[in-house]
């Protein structure tokens, strides 16, 4: 099937690999991707500490570019950018005086009946899972990971309809039918500081350890994610973490496509695995991936 | 025996809040259950159910001088958990965005400064410019040493583009000029 693709600002910059990855496997899936041409950025946290119509306006212009395109489902990696399209599209349905405004904010008619989808929730139906176990060439098996789905993706449950808000079991569905072994934890939709990462990191920092702690201690080699602002806090600032707190996790986190590539047999070097800062490979090596 | 509760809030403050994102916040009864699952309410001056609290009584002063406006992650634990359905993270959002209007000195200034940064580089490029958004929040908050060996191990890694793309642009653009306009009015 064929979807609108809405990339976002960070799968272009800082989560090339998410990009790269979830293309491959996309492929691979049968799932189409047609990226909107000339997207924008969606406003994010700035954007509703600011401004009400701000926050509102940039999600809905972006899905009026959806709506030219004549397609009906947009497919929205990024959490973030997720959840705020849903909230747009939650909030102009339920308020009629406001759909109006926007009408004119955007220069355009809002996008009608224009589903907001993560790739998780598309690759969990039976017949994808059922499709992802028969692509399976690399055994996974000895690599447990903990499925991380972060605040944005399940929360507020009402505006994201997605899984179990507070035990969603998505990603471990798609992983474990990929051969991947997943562990039980509670920390999977906690939050990592996300936004603050540039403001407030002493935050990041304190809540990515307690994040990187619960993984070490139900015996994880790694941690699943899919959002890149997770990554980010999580990968990227696991060294100052280790520093600031003295404790040694070396745990790689991984994007839950680039898990599914590497069960589908894909080359790390296709699914960008040396973007990473905790590096990946001897964990994998361990748990019986030979692919160079 | 009929008793009647009344609806209204007795606090202007409150009203405001209640008007422009219509949220119940005089709805809340002090469970704690927002205090309890907020991460980052061992940083704040305020727990989200004291500062929900003050804005039932109208001590905007307080409220929009507090830490804990700046400091909620938007992480919408407390929305999520609310046994009364009171949008505390939506509240939070309009704390700030009434604390930003009324140019009230930030208790967390680089939060707010951060805001700014995002949304001028939006407005400007229409995607993200990372390496732009840094510039401009070392420029505001004068602190040009932080992360510096993080932003450079990312550049070394692909992470972070060289330069910006303007697509989107245009587009981007005309929304924050008509975004203005309207709130002008």
């Amino acid at each position: 099937m064929r979807y609108a693709y809405y990339p976002g600002c960070s799968l272009h910059s800082t989560a090339k690999e998410y990009d790269h990855s979830l293309r491959a496997v996309c492929e691979r899936l049968d799932i189409q991707l047609a990226e909107i041409k000339n997207w924008f950025c969606c406003g994010s946290t700035p954007a509703h500490s600011v401004s009400n119509l701000l926050a509102l306006a940039l999600p809905l212009g972006n899905l009026a570019l959806v709506q030219k395109m004549n397609l009906t489902e947009v497919i929205v990696p990024c959490p973030s950018c997720f959840s705020r399209f849903k909230s747009a599209l939650y909030k102009v349905e339920n308020e009629r005086e406001l759909s109006q405004k926007m009408k004119a904010v955007i220069g355009s008619s809002l996008a009608n009946g224009i589903k907001v989808c993560h790739p998780l929730e598309i690759m969990s139906s039976e017949s994808q899972l059922d499709r992802i176990a028969n692509l399976k060439k690399q055994e996974l098996a000895g690599l447990k990971v903990v499925c991380y789905y972060g605040c944005l993706l399940t929360r507020p449950p009402k505006v994201a309809q997605f899984d179990i808000c507070e035990h969603p079991e998505t990603m471990d569905r798609i992983l474990k039918a990929a051969g991947v072994t997943t562990l039980d934890w509670s920390y999977k939709t906690d939050c990592c500081g996300a936004s603050f990462a540039l403001s407030k990191t002493d935050i990041v920092l304190r809540l990515s350890n307690e994040i990187l702690e619960a993984a070490k201690a139900v015996g994880a080699d790694g941690i699943a994610v899919a959002c890149p602002l997770c990554h980010l806090n999580l990968d990227a600032r696991q060294e100052e973490i280790e520093a600031t707190y003295g404790v040694d996790y070396n745990l790689p986190i991984l994007y839950f496509t680039q898990l599914l590539g590497l069960s589908f047999g894909l080359p790390p070097g296709e699914l960008l695995l040396r973007k990473h800062f905790v590096d990946a490979t001897r964990k994998l090596k361990e748990a019986g991936l030979h692919a160079r | 025996m009929k008793i009647d509760i009344p609806m209204e809030t007795v606090s202007e403050f409150a009203d405001i809040i209640k008007e422009t994102g219509r949220f119940g916040v005089d709805w809340c009864y002090q469970c704690q259950k927002c205090t309890s699952g907020c991460p980052v309410s061992y940083a704040m001056d305020y727990t989200p159910a004291q500062l929900l609290h003050a804005t039932q009584l109208g001590l905007s002063e307080l409220v929009l001088n507090s830490k804990t406006i700046w400091l909620c992650a938007s992480c919408q634990t407390c929305t999520t958990r609310c046994p009364q359905n009171v949008d505390l993270a939506g509240t939070m959002d309009e704390l700030r965005i009434i604390a930003q209007r009324r140019k009230i000195r930030a208790k967390i200034p680089e939060v707010p400064a951060f805001y700014k940064s995002s949304l001028t580089n939006i407005s400007f490029f229409g995607r993200m410019y990372e390496l732009g958004l840094i510039a401009l929040l070392k420029l505001s908050t004068h602190n040009f040493s932080k992360d510096l060996g993080l932003g450079l191990k990312m550049l070394a890694k692909g992470k972070l583009n060289i330069l910006p793309s303007f697509r989107g642009a245009l587009a981007a653009r005309r929304i924050f000029s008509q975004v203005n306009s309207w709130e002008k009015k």
